[in-house]
C-alpha cells in the first residue's frame, strides 16, 4: 500500500497544547508540510507570537524566534534584512496582527519587507481567556461583549486582508478557512504561493486563515467549524486580494 | 473500474477526541471508541469497517492534531 499521508517533517514530535479540536493544529501542520515540500525547511526563521499559538517555537521543526506581542513583522524584518538568503515567516494571531501589532504588521507590508506572514483569525481573544477582539463579529458575544459586539460601541469588525491589499508593497493577500477538508486543501495552496512569492523576492506575502475557537466560542469543535461557516464567511469572504503576475 | 482500498491507522493516544475526523469521512466509517480512554483521558478515534475505507484522506487532513495515518491502494 502506498503512504498517502503522514506526519510531515516539518513539525516536531511534540503534541500540540492547544485545546481539542482547535484549528491551529490544522494550520501548523499546513505551514510545516509548505515547508518540507519547498525543501527549505533548513533555511528557515519561523517568528512566533504572543497568543494560543506562543508556543509554535516548539512545533514547527525549523529554527524559531519568539518576538513581544504584535512585534514579529518587526522582528521578521531585521532576521530577513540580515540573513536575506532565509526563508522567514510569522504565525500571527488577530489578537497578536490585527490588534496590537496593526501598526508593525501595515508598515511591514507598507515597506514591502519579503516575509511571509500566516494570519488565524478566531474572531476573539483565545489565550486571555475569550475578550472581544478587533474582528469580532456583530452580536458576537465574548468576555467583555456578554451582549453581543454593537457597532455603536466597538465599531466594525476590522477586515485585514482587505485593509492590507490596498498597500502596494503586499504583493500577496489572501484569505482561506479551514472548516472542511476542500477549503484545508486550498489553505495549503495559498500558503505555498505565499511562501513562493518570498522565494522570488516579490516582496509581502498574507494569508489569512479563518479559524474557530471552540472553547471560547462555548461551542463543541464541530458545533465551531458551523459556526464559522455561517458567520464568519459571509462577513470574511474568501479569495485571492493579490497575486503577483509570475506566480499565477 | 478502478476501486481504492484504503487503510487508516490512529495514534491513539495524540487524539483529544475532537470528533472533526468523524465528519470529513465520505463512507462514514469514523467512529469515537467510548470502550477506551487514552492517556490524555479522551474517547480515541478509531475506524472498525476498514473494509469500507477508500483511503481519501479526509479525517487526516481535518485532524488537528496530526494523529492519523493514511495507506491506499488502487485495485484495477
Amino acid at each position: 500500500m502506498a503512504l498517502v499521508f503522514d506526519r510531515t517533517k516539518g513539525l516536531t514530535d511534540k503534541i500540540f497544547h492547544y485545546c481539542p479540536g482547535c484549528t491551529h493544529g490544522i494550520i501548523h501542520r499546513l505551514v510545516g508540510e509548505v515547508l518540507e515540500e519547498l525543501d527549505v525547511l533548513g533555511d528557515t526563521i519561523g517568528v512566533a507570537p504572543v497568543g494560543c499559538s506562543v508556543f509554535a517555537y516548539d512545533y514547527f521543526n525549523c529554527d524559531m524566534h519568539e518576538a513581544a506581542h504584535g512585534r514579529a513583522p518587526a522582528v521578521a524584518t531585521g532576521i530577513k534584512r540580515v540573513r536575506p538568503d532565509n526563508v522567514v515567516f510569522t504565525y500571527q494571531g488577530d489578537g497578536d496582527l490585527a490588534s496590537i501589532g496593526t501598526a508593525e504588521i501595515v508598515h511591514a507590508a507598507h515597506r514591502g519587507e519579503k516575509i511571509t506572514t500566516i494570519f488565524v483569525n478566531n474572531a476573539i481573544y483565545g489565550m486571555t481567556g475569550g475578550q472581544m477582539a478587533p474582528t469580532t463579529l456583530i452580536g458576537q458575544k465574548a468576555t467583555t461583549s456578554p451582549y453581543g459586539r454593537t457597532k455603536e460601541h466597538s465599531g466594525m469588525p476590522l477586515k485585514v486582508s482587505e485593509m492590507l491589499s490596498t498597500i502596494d508593497g503586499a504583493v500577496f493577500v489572501e484569505r482561506v478557512s479551514v472548516h472542511n477538508a476542500a477549503n484545508i486543501r486550498k489553505a495549503k495552496k495559498a500558503i505555498k504561493k505565499a511562501f513562493e512569492v518570498q522565494l522570488k523576492g516579490e516582496g509581502f506575502g498574507i494569508v489569512e486563515v479563518l479559524s474557530t475557537c471552540p472553547t471560547n466560542w462555548g461551542m463543541t469543535p464541530v458545533e465551531g467549524l458551523k459556526w464559522l461557516e455561517e458567520n464568519m464567511l459571509p462577513y470574511y469572504p474568501l479569495g485571492n486580494f493579490r497575486t503577483p503576475q509570475e506566480v499565477e | 473500474m478502478a476501486k481504492a482500498k484504503g487503510k487508516v491507522t490512529f495514534i491513539e493516544d495524540r487524539c483529544k477526541g475532537c470528533e472533526l475526523c468523524t465528519t470529513v469521512c465520505p463512507v462514514n466509517i469514523v467512529v469515537m471508541n467510548k470502550e477506551k480512554i487514552n492517556i490524555k483521558g479522551y474517547h480515541p478515534a478509531t475506524v472498525v469497517e476498514m473494509d469500507k475505507c477508500i483511503g481519501c484522506a479526509n479525517c487526516a487532513v481535518i485532524c488537528p492534531d496530526v494523529v492519523i495515518k493514511v495507506e491506499r491502494e488502487i485495485e484495477k
